[in-house]
């Protein structure tokens, strides 16, 4: 079996398929929608309480509550910002300024193009390397704004290109 | 053969651990006899990564820092090949003096040193002795004995003797009972629980299968926060061994015993570390505390009693099983035994993981161990106890590591974040970063936590703004008093803490700002003025950059701020590359 493959077991409508009425299994089941799709759309909350028998507004109010669930798409590129105690007191602010200015986006926000979301997170656990910038799995430390520049402008061309080539795809 | 240890924990993969794994894995495909190649969880040198370790057959060994890909080649060639070890890498010896030798590893006894993803260390470590001691040779009442005899207190900031709060669950009434393991690692500075998942998972899930057996569990929880994936992967990969050994599962050991561990990843609220709160996140509920009592040892998840630990405390049950009890308590003071883990973060030379004994001054940790500042500027304060804790200024920290002493100060022990703070740290704008990350994190059930956490927060906003005026001052003051009082869970009762510890340390930079409308730290930008200096090249770059024109001055000459033009807003300084421009 490829692991493409194996991945797919992992899906929502999988897990959906396999609920057969634990306790507790809504917030699993929620982590498992977002996993697949990236957010949390009304029809996957409709499934959920279809399938489960919790209404709605309910399970509205529980993905409301965590802060990990969206509902709605994310970018591309996803930059997370450090905003934890060393990254604050090492310059968090300069950071933010620098992405704000250079991706025209602010935390929760999306660029128009859908390549750049803008997401604040709390330690991310390198503190020694503050102040900490992740951009989708990579992480980016001891940053300064000339440094987080380049690195974004690095992403944007990269945004660019894979652009083009999906158009000439197309 | 000489084996090759790449420090992977979470701060070793951000600097480039995996790139640096993966280059001795080329080079051992071209030498495939020259060496072993493992990898190991969080070392605690943070500040020296990518670390690399060497030992030789009988287990002596010396450890490269800094590493690169591009310094793979010549590990390999003179020292892997060539038995000559790079001096000028190694870390230790002059440059690290101290930090080893005031340290004391009880929980951290693995991390670094055996690779996370294989049980068979851990074995060969003396992993799981314990429990087969605890399951062969003693009852559930002498367990609870000896970790009372330990004196160890929980290490998820609440500080209650452990051994009592098994005792109640053991004596609880129920036909099931639950083991959870707190690890939702709230602390927006700290990353204790999150190494020792990484660096030694299996020793936790023995304490918990201890605990199981003390208090008569037989199913569990960790409550992990979905933002350590790599903490949550070994988890899995360590029960998932530990079950086929027959460590966990049914009939344990040839006993009676039998005990499962789930994994429940968080969602991401603050307030689910509290231990109700957390209970109903298990349940699929709203994050939310409930009043207290009844206490979880009477009725936790679904109603049934349920011992609820931290990730650290469990970590250290093995060895107290072990060890005894005594030996344990050996270490420390009066009333606070055993060792503490401490995330050090911060303007801190060497920032990483340590593990003291209890009883040693902050001070001793800041300078001995850490190497004191970095560059040489004045120490400050250090900040105990994230967002429930508070600031301790410099002139106290030869306050000693003791949950009585720290309390006296204002702050608390917490759960191990420790963030160092020089002289360009506003305490003003600490307070408001602690602030305003408990506003957003109050689950809005009591009033005083929701909106009297937001009036506070307008107040410091107000005060960094240069806006403050000295009534504000008192009205922080009962603010906070009203806080504590009428909030039902530990969020809101301990939300205020970093802003009265602020407030009665540093009064002085609260009234700088109000009556001189000045920052001392330079840090609250409102309060700031850009001016451009001499060096300045005349490039340009800063007039284009400000939004107000608020700079003039033609090419290749010294360009000027007019302040009555100027927002503050900075981009000047963050543009200009020649250091020109001078923010006071
Ligand atoms: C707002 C709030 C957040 C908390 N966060 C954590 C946490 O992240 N990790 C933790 O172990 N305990 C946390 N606690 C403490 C737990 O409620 C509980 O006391 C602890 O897990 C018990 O384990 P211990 O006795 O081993 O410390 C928190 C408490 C409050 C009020
Ligand atoms: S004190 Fe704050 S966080 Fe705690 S229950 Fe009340 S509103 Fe919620
Ligand atoms: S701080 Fe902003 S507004 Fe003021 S001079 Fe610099 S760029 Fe212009
Ligand atoms: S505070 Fe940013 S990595 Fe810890
Ligand atoms: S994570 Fe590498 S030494 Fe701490």
């Amino acid at each position: 079996m490829s692991s493409a493959t194996k991945d797919n077991f992992k899906s929502f409508n999988i897990d959906l398929w396999k609920y057969d009425g634990q306790k507790g299994a809504l917030i699993p089941l929620l982590q498992s929608a977002q996993d697949t799709y990236g957010y949390i759309s009304e029809k996957a909350i409709d499934y959920i309480s279809h399938v489960t028998g919790i209404a709605s507004a309910d399970i509205y109010g529980v993905v409301t509550f965590y802060a990990q669930f969206r509902t709605k798409p994310l970018g591309k590129y996803v930059v997370k910002v450090c905003n934890g105690t060393a990254c604050h007191v090492n310059g968090a602010k300069m950071i933010s300024d620098t992405i704000i200015d250079e991706l025209n986006i602010d935390y929760e926000e999306t660029s128009e193009d859908h390549n750049f979301s803008m997401l604040s997170v709390a330690c991310v656990g390198c503190c020694s390397l503050a102040p900490v910038v992740v951009v989708n799995d990579e992480t980016y430390g001891r940053l300064t704004a000339p440094k987080l520049r380049k690195i974004l402008r690095q992403y944007k061309q990269r945004a660019k290109k894979e652009q083009q080539s999906s158009e000439g795809q197309a | 053969m000489k084996t090759v240890k790449v420090g992977l924990g979470t701060c070793g993969i951000s600097a480039g651990g995996e790139k640096v794994y993966q280059a001795f894995q080329d080079e051992l495909k071209e030498h495939p006899d020259a060496f072993v190649l493992k990898e190991t969880g969080c070392i605690g040198m943070c500040y020296r990564e990518v670390l690399v370790e060497v030992s030789n057959g009988s287990g002596t060994g010396y450890t490269y820092g800094e590493v690169t890909p591009d310094r793979v080649g010549r590990i390999v060639e003179d020292d892997l090949l060539g038995h000559q070890a790079i001096d000028e890498w190694i870390v230790g010896g002059d440059t690290e003096e101290g930090y080893f030798e005031n340290q004391k590893r009880i929980v951290l006894r693995n991390c670094g040193v055996i690779d996370p993803g294989s049980i068979d260390e851990y074995i060969a470590s003396g992993g799981y002795e314990a429990l087969k001691k605890t399951l062969t040779e003693m009852t559930p009442e002498d367990v609870i004995t000896e970790v009372e005899t330990s004196g160890l207190r929980g290490r998820g900031g609440g500080g209650f003797p452990t051994g009592t709060k098994w005792k109640f669950t053991r004596g609880a009434k129920g036909d099931k009972k639950y083991i959870i393991c707190n690890a939702d690692e709230g602390d927006p500075g700290a990353f204790m629980d999150r190494s020792i998942l990484e660096g030694d998972p299996s020793a936790v899930l023995e304490g918990m299968a201890i605990a199981g057996y003390a208090v008569g569990a037989d199913e569990a929880y960790v409550y992990c926060r979905a933002e350590y994936p790599k903490a949550i992967a070994r988890l899995r990969q360590a029960i998932a061994q530990a079950k086929k050994k027959g460590f966990l599962g049914d009939k344990i050991f040839g006993s009676d015993f039998s005990f499962n561990i789930k994994i429940k990843e968080g969602a991401g609220a603050f307030v689910c570390g509290e231990e109700t709160a957390l209970i109903h996140s298990i349940e699929g509920l709203r994050g939310m505390p409930r009043f207290r009592p009844p206490f979880p040892a009477q009725s936790g998840l679904w109603g049934k009693p349920t011992n609820i630990n931290n990730v650290e405390t469990f970590a250290n049950v093995p060895w107290i099983i072990l060890n005894g009890g005594s030996a344990y308590a050996a270490f420390g003071t009066e009333n606070s035994k055993g060792t503490k883990v401490f995330a050090m973060a911060g303007k801190i030379r060497r920032s990483g993981l340590v593990e003291v004994p209890m009883g040693i001054s902050i001070n001793d940790i800041i300078f001995d161990i850490c190497g004191g500042i970095i560059d040489d500027k004045r120490f400050k304060a250090v900040q105990m106890g994230g967002p429930s804790g508070g600031c301790i200024p410099a002139e106290m920290c030869d306050t000693k590591i003791d949950y009585q002493q720290i309390n006296k100060t204002g702050a608390i022990m917490g759960s191990g974040g420790l963030v160092v703070m020089d002289e360009t740290t506003c305490m003003v704008d600490v307070a408001k970063f602690f602030l305003t990350f408990t506003q957003s994190e109050s689950c809005g059930k009591c009033t005083f936590c929701r909106i009297g956490t937001k009036r506070m927060l307008e107040i410091l906003e107000r005060i960094c703004d240069g806006q403050g005026t000295m009534e504000d001052l008192a009205n922080l003051e009962e603010l906070s008093n009203q806080i504590i009082e009428a909030s039902l869970c530990g969020l809101g009762q301990t939300a205020p803490n970093p802003v009265l510890t602020t407030l009665k340390y540093f009064r002085h930079e609260y009234e700088a700002h109000i009556k001189e409308k000045k920052c001392p730290a330079h840090v609250c930008p409102a309060l700031l003025t850009y001016t451009i200096n001499d060096d300045c090249t005349g490039c340009t770059v800063c007039a284009k950059a400000c939004p107000t024109d608020a700079i003039t001055g033609e090419k290749k000459e010294l360009h000027v701020v007019h302040q009555d033009k100027c927002i503050k807003c900075g981009k000047c300084f963050t543009v200009c590359r020649f250091d020109a421009v001078v923010k006071d």
